[in-house]
């Protein structure tokens, strides 16, 4: 719990913008380097979702048996009522009510 | 099959639909950004280093990641996987951006470039359905941004003060909101089984890239085997 001095934690903040800020465009300026064939362009297509599949499956595998539940009750909750809060905020309840039952 | 995406434009119109679409996001962003505020005065950040921080670097995930790394005193080595830890956190933003070309390409680079700076899980995730829906209007995904980068920075502040109040997130299932909205979000872009085996492939490569690879790669891994074999699937026009 010490306060931090001098200019370091500014240098450390504006070095991880600067890598931020270079993965943000870096990816949009390469594909200008690449030919838009049929097959790069339903390459690209295909990239959210694996982006979301990518991320969303491995961190429920996790986070066990409460984070496997409150996906589910997201992607039940997705497909009855198509309401991106109230699917999120249920499965935070969900997972807030298993973990306090001990799962 | 000859309906075509309308060409992109940026119009008024599109920074306050963005602003409107932002607004499931404005709790789950507020609440994060309080967990990051409270977590930066336990690591003896000052109030207006964790402000700068919320600002300048606006993407949630890296900061908290970063901060785990955060060690006084700040030394050269330190500060650089500080930097390193935060490109790898956010390696996916480059995925996003190169999803982004075939919309956004026409577009002069002068206005792209700065608009890429905002990019955030939320705001693409946005701009991404809405382009789903045929939608060209830019300025949504600067609207979403925008609007989102206000409660980012606002909310770090009342985090940082009241750090207690959300001492334990993990106690609410706060480290499940990006996952959870990532999930929802999966829901319209459903596109029928032959697609969803790009999704199988990315969600099966990522888990076995979480096993064998440390750190955050996972998720560049496994995307970029779902999209190429998702791409070489796709046999349409």
């Amino acid at each position: 719990m010490t306060a931090t001095e001098g200019y370091a934690p500014v240098v450390a903040i504006f070095a991880m913008a600067g890598a931020t800020y270079l993965v943000r465009v870096a990816g949009f300026w390469l594909m200008a380097h690449v030919p838009m064939t049929r097959r790069v362009r339903h390459t690209l297509e295909a990239l959210p979702g694996a982006i979301l599949a990518a991320t969303v499956v491995p961190l429920v595998a996790r986070g066990g048996a409460s984070a496997g539940l409150a996906i589910a009750v997201v992607v039940v909750s997705m497909i009855l009522r198509r309401n991106e809060f109230l699917a999120v905020f249920l499965g935070m309840a969900a997972a807030a009510a298993a973990r306090a039952a001990g799962l | 099959m000859t309906q075509h995406p309308p060409s992109p434009y940026w119009s008024m119109a599109g920074l306050s639909l963005g602003a409107r679409l932002a607004v499931p996001f404005l709790p789950g962003t507020a609440v994060f950004a309080a967990a990051f505020g409270t977590i930066a005065a336990q690591k003896g950040l000052t109030l207006a280093e964790a402000v700068l921080m919320s600002a300048v670097v606006f993407a949630g995930a890296s900061q908290l990641v970063a901060m785990e790394v955060w060690a006084e005193p700040l030394t050269l080595a330190t500060v650089a996987s500080i930097a390193v830890v935060t490109a790898i956190v956010n390696m996916r933003f480059l995925l996003m951006g190169a999803s982004l070309r075939p919309w956004f390409g026409p577009l002069p680079a002068w206005q792209v470039y700065p608009a890429l700076l905002t990019t955030t899980d939320a705001n693409w995730l946005v701009a991404i359905r809405y382009r789903t829906e045929g939608g060209g209007d830019a300025a949504v995904f600067l609207g979403v941004a925008l609007t989102l980068w206000v409660f980012w920075v606002g909310s770090t502040v009342p985090g940082y003060l009241l750090g207690a109040v959300v001492s334990d997130p993990k106690r609410f299932g706060l480290d499940l909101v990006m996952p959870a909205f990532f999930a929802a979000m999966m829901i319209p872009l459903w596109r029928g089984p032959r697609r969803g085996v790009g999704w199988a492939v990315a969600g099966a490569v990522a888990l076995a890239a979480a096993h064998l690879v440390p750190g955050w790669w996972f998720i560049v891994i496994g995307a970029l085997a779902g999209a190429l074999i998702g791409g070489l699937l796709d046999d349409r026009d």
